[in-house]
């Protein structure tokens, strides 16, 4: 269950979005997310999709490695569109009783399930194709000149290294519990929802402690390889902006430049 | 003048009362002195609660002694400004091979010592790929780290300390938690290690990994019981019985054989059976 989330699993290959600057890709979602809101007609959604699956084509991740990502969001995503079809006002297409479907609803509906799919897909690509390590470098350089106002860059990068780090080992440790306190007669499956919440505490109990006893080992056996912070520390893969992604930066700007020209269409089509 | 020395050193932990007042506790480590030879190969043992990885832990300045001192190459440990001196030339390989990964692939985390010591990137690239291929992971040097098993972490965690270029490496139990094939395949390393020059420092349950070593220090209750070769222990079986160790399988049937006690290894018990 827990395991089909991809975001923050990199997928090994060569391929020119892997070997693109982490810089340039994360720049790239952030704005790519930005640009999924400045839609309002489906033309700027095909472009959208239509250049968000070139992306996945040149990456050569399998598209199943893509999707499972999807499944973990699958229920917000119909809430959303629950929410969206029943509560707008509008041109009324359907009536019964208290239920009213109007027809900006349904557009309204259709269009952020679409922005949420394209989101989580564009995300998930971002972390698929590039290594946790890249993305932490990245970001820690992107916000380096934050540092100068006193944002910890390199503590924040180094938090996020160790949080991607730690998640299956975290999840092997909840499936450990899980398993010990099913072979003690614990049940997780029966009841009403508060029973199984409540019957999660067992769980979040010792998975408190077990993180915190690995936080102390990892701390001493980072200490024992002499870590003392981001000061004088070098980097063994430095960043360097090559001409693929000069290339990457301006398909960027040509994307945004179609993305703005799309709103001239109309509000639906 | 040995590499490391240990001079009357005691470790004792403060104790939290209820009251949340600190009083002295039991001591870890009470006066020890001994000294680690460049190149040697010290395996100690003893059991749990012993103070073996206290003792381990002092040698690279992660505990500092309550009294006495350590000096590793010249450098007291309790000098701040050689700290980092002391932990790069002596590497630490912990019990669970799962909590000592930094980063996620494994090439990366091999790079997380030399980056700290500040390497130029050119020449981290050439440590990590020589520490792999010293352990046998370079093949897998783009794989994530939570894709291996326990053995192979355990290699991983030894060539991210090999990349720091240390002279002295201790292992602490490192291979408490593998299965026979990652046992061997870590011991394998180690005695290799140690073979191309780095002292070795391995501390252990197993007294088939400890009679490897060219000598072993024998722990109980914060001190050091005894201090020989493994020929010279394993002979001694009430020795082995006070420090509450048991022999290795191959002295064991020695001695329910009734076979002379110059026999230390294997090699010796086949030769033997031969005649």
């Amino acid at each position: 269950m827990i395991r089909d989330i991809t975001l923050g699993q990199y997928y090994p290959a060569d391929s020119p979005v892997h070997r693109l600057d982490a810089r340039v890709k994360i720049t790239a979602t952030m704005l790519y997310i930005v640009e999924l809101f400045l839609v309002k007609n489906f033309a700027g959604f095909l472009i959208a999709a239509a250049a968000l699956f070139a992306v996945i084509a040149l990456s050569r991740v399998p598209l199943r490695f893509i999707f499972r990502g999807l499944t973990a969001v699958f229920l917000i995503i119909f809430f959303t569109l629950i929410l969206n079809i029943f509560l707008t006002d509008g041109r009324v297409l359907w009536h019964w009783k208290f239920i009213t479907i109007t027809y900006e609803g349904v557009i309204r509906a259709a269009f952020m399930a679409i922005r949420l799919v394209l989101l989580i897909i564009g995300s998930s690509i971002l972390t698929l194709t590039t290594k946790p390590i890249e993305l932490t470098d990245g970001l820690e350089k992107l916000m380096s000149p934050l540092s100068k106002i006193g944002v910890p860059s390199h503590e924040i990068a180094l938090m996020m290294t160790i949080a991607l780090r730690f998640i299956p080992t975290l999840m092997e440790e909840t499936d450990k519990i899980i398993k010990a306190q099913q072979a003690r007669g614990a049940d997780f499956e029966s009841g009403n929802i508060i029973q199984r919440a409540k019957s999660l505490i067992p769980i979040l109990v010792p998975l408190f402690i077990s993180s915190f006893r690995i936080a102390q080992e990892l701390a001493l056996a980072m200490e024992a390889r002499c870590y003392h912070g981001g000061k004088g520390r070098t980097r063994m893969n430095e960043i360097h902006f090559h001409r693929g992604d000069a290339v990457a930066a301006v398909l960027l700007i040509g994307f945004l430049a179609v993305i703005i020209a799309s709103r001239q269409l109309g509000s639906v089509l | 003048m040995a590499f490391i020395e240990i001079k009357n050193l005691t470790v004792q932990f403060m104790k939290v009362n209820e009251d949340g007042s600190e009083v002295p506790g039991r001591k870890a480590l009470d006066d020890i002195s001994l000294e680690i030879e460049k190149g040697s190969f010290a395996a100690v043992v003893g059991m749990n609660g012993s103070g073996k990885s206290t003792l381990a832990k002092c040698l690279n300045g992660l505990i500092l002694p309550t009294k006495g001192d350590v000096t590793v190459d010249s450098m007291n440990t309790r000098d701040e400004s050689r700290l980092w001196d002391i932990r790069s030339r002596v590497g630490m390989v912990f019990q669970n091979p799962d909590n000592q990964i930094v980063s996620s692939i494994v090439e990366d985390d091999v790079a997380f010592g030399p980056e700290n010591l500040g390497v130029e990137p050119a020449e981290i690239r050439r440590r990590v790929d020589d520490a792999l291929r010293r352990v046998g992971m370079y093949e897998q040097r783009n794989k994530g780290a939570h894709m291996l098993s326990g053995g192979q972490k355990q290699r991983i965690a030894i060539a991210g300390a090999v990349a720091m270029r240390p002279e002295c490496i201790i292992f602490d139990e490192p291979t408490a938690m593998l299965d026979p094939k990652g046992r061997e395949s870590v011991m394998k390393i180690i005695k290799e290690l140690n073979s191309e020059g780095i002292t070795t420092i391995l501390i252990t349950h197993f007294m088939e990994e400890a009679a490897e070593a060219g000598r072993v220090i024998v722990m109980n209750a914060g001190r050091v019981l005894c201090d020989r070769t493994p020929a010279r222990l394993f002979s001694d079986t009430e020795m082995i019985e006070r420090a509450g160790l048991e022999l290795p399988p191959f002295i064991e049937l020695r001695e329910k054989a009734g076979l002379p006690s110059d026999i230390t290894d294997i090699e010796g018990l086949a030769a033997y059976m031969r005649r």
